[in-house]
């Protein structure tokens, strides 16, 4: 009776929105005149020597969205903290995981230095390549879920996390805040932008996205310890 | 293959898919009875979306936005960037929304010792 009832409203949903999208031309140029997309690429090609308008998009026009996505994320993190803390007293049993062979773990070492440079590379050039700092704070914290996984008894320290967690979203917001103290808009360029695809190029964007990638770097990191050291629930 | 054509069946591709994914998503998240299996379809909701919105900002023959020494000079065609923005807001959300209910179904699974939905009383629809 349930599953009936839930294909019916299935169907619904998915008859609206193919009706919709069917008035939605696909691949076509809807774009006359003056219009977002080419105010934006021309912005961030000929003001902020930016290559990657994307980069441009999320840093700098749309910066203060950003500002609060990184506030979002640190308080996903702190909220999976919270729930799932538990007093030390309860805390009982080994750890989920178990130690991997001496093969994955010699690999795993043999890896995790180029992929914390595969990363630190995205968000360096996020504004020249496709990535950025979300990308590359994720990479890097796929490197350290490598480790993890490999060595069950791998620790990573929640002091230094909070540092470097604290330390990136500091800059970030002061980065802004140079802006507002120079006479211009919060989270508006006031350093020289350079030129296109040179690596010194696009003002304060390379310098936010490198701090927002050591904070994602940093909060993924705590999200995977946090959830991979939920201890076994002692047995009653 | 005429463009008209080509253009058909690309709609009927990435549109379709993204909507395919959406209903998978939200059945999976209705009848499906583990909690984990919830959380999956959600995530699975949140590419169909995200495939959606790219979709959107498509335009034919038009490249990746951005500017590389490769192209600068040739003064191409562009895919809108505002859709991809977004989307790169909306998955990070996305990966915080999905870590958040897993740590929830932790807690549940810590205080129920299982995971189905009708095993734990108080979780009815």
């Amino acid at each position: 009776m349930k599953k009936v009832i839930v294909l019916l409203l299935l169907a619904v949903v998915g008859y609206y929105l193919v009706d919709v999208f069917s008035q939605i031309s696909f691949g076509e140029n809807r774009y006359e005149g003056q219009n977002v997309r080419d105010f934006y690429l021309d912005k961030s090609k000929n003001d902020l020597q930016v290559s990657n308008s994307v980069t441009a998009i999320v840093v700098n026009f749309r910066g203060f969205d950003t500002l609060g996505e990184v506030t979002v994320l640190f308080l996903a993190a702190t909220a999976l903290g919270s729930i799932l803390y538990r007093r030390r007293e309860d805390a009982h049993g080994g750890v989920v995981l178990f130690s991997a062979s001496r093969i994955v773990r010699a690999g795993s070492h043999l890896l995790f230095a180029p992929i914390l440079l595969l990363g630190a590379y995205v968000f360096i050039h996020g504004h020249l390549s496709p990535g950025g700092g979300f990308q590359g704070g994720t990479i890097i914290a796929t490197g350290f879920l490598l480790m993890l996984l490999a060595y069950h008894d791998y620790k990573v320290s929640h002091g230094v996390l909070s540092w470097v967690e604290s330390l990136a979203g500091l800059t970030f917001v002061f980065a802004g805040l140079g802006g507002l103290i120079l006479g211009k808009t919060f989270l508006e360029n006031f350093l020289p932008v350079g030129t296109i695809n040179y690596l010194f190029s696009g003002g304060i964007i390379p310098i936010i996205y490198i701090a927002v990638g050591f904070k994602v770097g940093a909060e993924l990191t705590g999200v995977l310890y946090t959830l991979l050291n939920e201890k076994e629930y002692k047995k009653q | 293959m005429n463009l008209g054509n080509n253009l058909d069946i690309l709609t009927i591709t990435f549109y379709g898919s993204a909507i395919l994914l959406i209903l998978i998503g939200l059945y999976a998240a209705l009848v499906k009875r583990s909690l984990i299996k919830i959380v999956i379809g959600l995530s699975i909701i949140d590419s169909g979306v995200h495939l959606l919105l790219v979709s959107i900002g498509y335009l034919q023959g038009g490249t990746a936005p951005i500017f590389s020494p490769a192209v600068i000079d040739k003064n191409p065609v562009m895919v809108d960037p505002v859709p991809q923005a977004l989307v790169l807001t909306a998955i990070v959300i996305g990966f915080a929304v999905t870590a958040v209910a897993l740590a929830l179904v932790i807690r549940l699974y810590r205080h129920h010792k299982t995971v189905n939905i009708d095993e734990i009383k108080n979780l009815k629809w």
